[in-house]
């Protein structure tokens, strides 16, 4: 789950990590009286999850708070790239003097983690490996010992912080490991860390992404839960637990597993290069016990989606057995029809596995002319996928 | 033969007692797994009865493995308790923990890893978040379903459970040495590198299907070691080349970031180290066919 900058900013003050003072608004009118508050120049920023916000306009500079009133106007229901801009941060200002890189992440390929740090701050820490790469310096972090002092003066040392800012960078340095590892983060990135005018030197920005295996033992966690931001479909099956993802298709798609879900979203696209480039239109994994209420909350879901034309239920029974994914899928529909949704909308099903011979029966003997079975994966895409493309 | 678990392994499941230990302890027997015993302090020196056979519980694994012999343990923890149970298992010293569990942070699996590591890697740790590793007529430890397939000549290795299960099923009628599901955690112990040469050294593996999918770089450094240590046949299955950026699917781990972890680049890496890969599942069966008919 990843943060916005003024979720991060106030995460980093709770540990105790030195931000610039201010606060986050969604009206103009809150952002007015934040600028207030501070009393000084403030700088207004859009909160969206992606870069270049500077550039887009969403960044402004305010000597008074109604200038900053202004701003705050125009930066709020602006688009950035896609991101409609619902919340803007007020803070101090600083004047940069110095601007570094640091972060701590998740290494996957060496199974532990790694801390970034440069010199070298305020761009892209991607372009500035690249083009001076002796300005970078990662160095893995093992996972059972941490950063204690001695680790943070050596990755200052080799990232050639200069000496005046050594100490606060080394402080700096401990207390983001303990706040990396007390939030169960798998990203916290600072870029710029920056040196002010004065010689302090400041968090500036706040990239954190949180892990959400770990939210069982972080209730506060389920606050950053991006409402706003989501597709309702996502919401609505984030509610009902369910494992979905929507994309741009129009083939729904249900089966059990990641693996073979994914597996499935890509046969369904292959599939439909043959009918005018039907694509997936959603993932959706509904896990080892795939209970009727299981089924008939995805299916809801799925058919709910109006780009759907067609459904594409794909179950391997393992664990799993089809007898009671095909009971699932039949008392689902009689479900939705109770609940009163008229289900007009073809489902193709393909089971194997455990128990499969017996699931088709049933399919079968349920005598409903919106299911078609096909028993083999590519065959019952290409159906799914016809359907979807010519309605029969 | 077969790779880490044989028809000798004795096998032991942390959290036998709890729902999902013992449905899945009572497929296990079914299979023909010997299970010696189960762990849970607050029962310890009481039994389960599956269907007529009677296993142990222990205290802990270091005792199981002192009454038993056990060297193969089978993790049903809850995911809070899971890096405190692997870590049981690691100080007792045992030669296989599986980790079956879904939904430990990865916090916790680096630190279980970076024990492991720091006191001689004497436990081989599969998992989290994978349905096991299974060796068929021979031993099953976890959640694979024994029936799909016998023993045979083919040595599989995935990152995803179903897809495992799909894939032994096309080539039922092969058989498979020993199928490995490693899981879709960013962090994981055994890789795909660990099975690949552990099958290449296995009399009994002639060729290796190697499934992935999307997110991290592990198929790519797999494309890599493949070159450089492998020669028996490879085919290898990709998951994913429809999922966008940025979004999780499903597994912690099948995410795409900016542009790496691609399902492309990691099709493209295996090519180049002379894998052949299928663009569907019954694809990559069907090159497996091919490989197999030729020898």
């Amino acid at each position: 789950m990843d943060l916005y900058e003024y979720q991060g900013r106030e995460l980093f003050a709770r540990h105790g990590l030195p931000v610039l003072d201010g606060d986050v608004a969604t009206t103009p009118d809150e952002a007015a009286a934040i600028a207030e508050r501070l009393g000084v120049r403030a700088v207004v920023k859009a909160q969206v999850k992606v870069g270049g916000r500077g550039k887009a306009g969403g960044v402004k500079l305010a000597e008074n708070a109604e200038e900053l009133r202004a701003h705050a106007e125009r930066i709020l229901g602006m688009d950035i790239k896609g991101h409609t801009v619902h919340k803007v941060m007020v803070t101090t200002t600083a004047s940069i003097e110095e601007e570094y890189y640091f972060s701590y992440l998740l290494d996957r390929a060496n199974r532990t983690f790694l801390c970034i740090a440069s010199t070298a701050g305020g761009m892209e820490i991607e372009q500035v490996a690249e083009e001076s790469p002796e300005k970078v310096v990662k160095m893995p972090i093992d996972a059972l010992k941490g950063v204690d002092e001695a680790t943070a003066r050596e990755i200052v040392t080799k990232a050639g912080f200069p000496a005046e800012v050594a100490d606060q960078v080394a402080e700096i340095a401990v207390k983001l490991w303990q706040a990396f590892l007390a939030e169960d983060a798998t990203l916290v990135e600072v870029n710029p860390l920056a040196k002010v005018s004065g010689g302090k030197v400041l968090l500036l920005d706040a990239k954190v992404t949180l892990d959400e295996n770990a939210s069982f033992r972080h209730p506060e966690h389920a606050e950053y839960e991006d409402k706003s931001a989501v597709d309702p479909l996502e919401q609505a099956a984030k509610a009902k637990n369910l494992n979905y993802v929507k994309l741009d298709g129009q083939v729904g798609i249900i089966g059990n597993g990641a693996g073979l879900v994914m597996s499935t979203l890509d046969v369904v696209a292959y599939a439909g290069e043959e009918f005018g480039g039907v694509r997936p239109a959603n993932f959706l994994d509904i896990g080892g016990g795939a209970s009727a209420q299981v089924m008939a909350n995805g299916l809801e879901i799925v058919l709910s989606d109006p780009a759907v034309k067609s459904v594409f239920v794909n179950v391997f029974g393992g664990i799993t057995a089809c007898d009671a994914v095909a009971n699932g899928i039949v008392q689902a529909l009689e479900l939705l029809g109770e609940r009163g949704e008229q289900v007009t909308k073809p489902l193709v099903v393909r089971l194997d596995g455990n128990n499969a011979e017996e699931g088709r029966r049933i399919l079968d003997s349920a005598n409903n002319p919106l299911i078609q079975r096909v028993d083999t994966m590519d065959g019952a895409a290409k159906r799914a996928a016809q359907l979807a493309a010519t309605g029969k | 033969m077969a790779i880490w678990l044989t028809k000798d392994s004795k096998v032991i499941v942390q959290g036998m007692t709890g729902s999902e230990g013992s449905k899945h302890t009572r497929r296990m027997l079914a299979a023909g797994t010997n299970i010696v015993g189960g762990t849970n302090p607050r029962k310890a020196g009481t039994q389960v009865d599956f269907d007529g056979t009677k296993v142990p519980v222990f205290a802990s694994v270091a005792e199981a493995m002192a009454e038993t012999g056990a060297d193969v343990s089978v993790l049903f923890v809850p995911p809070a308790g899971t890096k405190g149970a692997a870590i049981e298992a690691i100080d007792a010293g045992i030669g296989l923990a599986v980790v079956i569990t879904e939904g430990v942070p990865v916090h916790d699996t680096a630190a279980i890893w970076a024990h492991a590591c720091a006191t001689g890697n004497r436990t081989r740790i599969i998992g989290p978040n994978c349905p096991g590793i299974i060796s068929p007529g021979k031993s099953n430890a976890g959640i694979i379903p024994a029936d799909i397939t016998g023993p045979g000549r083919i040595g599989l290795v995935s990152k995803s459970g179903t897809l495992t299960y799909q894939m032994m099923y096309e080539l039922r009628d092969f058989g498979f040495s020993t199928g490995v599901g490693i899981g879709g955690d960013p962090v994981i112990g055994t890789t795909h590198i660990d099975a690949l040469a552990a099958f290449q050294e296995d009399p009994e593996t002639e060729a290796i299907v190697m499934i992935g999918e999307i997110g991290g770089d592990a198929e790519e450094r797999a494309a890599e070691f493949i070159k450089n240590n492998v020669t028996k046949p490879v085919v290898g299955y990709i998951a994913g080349f429809t999922a966008p950026p940025g979004k999780t699917m499903g597994h912690a781990g099948a995410i795409i970031s900016g542009s790496s972890g691609t399902a492309e680049a990691k099709k493209a890496a295996l090519e180049a180290a002379g894998v052949r890969v299928g663009k569907t599942p019954s694809e990559t069966a069907r090159l497996m066919r091919e490989v197999l008919s030729g020898r």
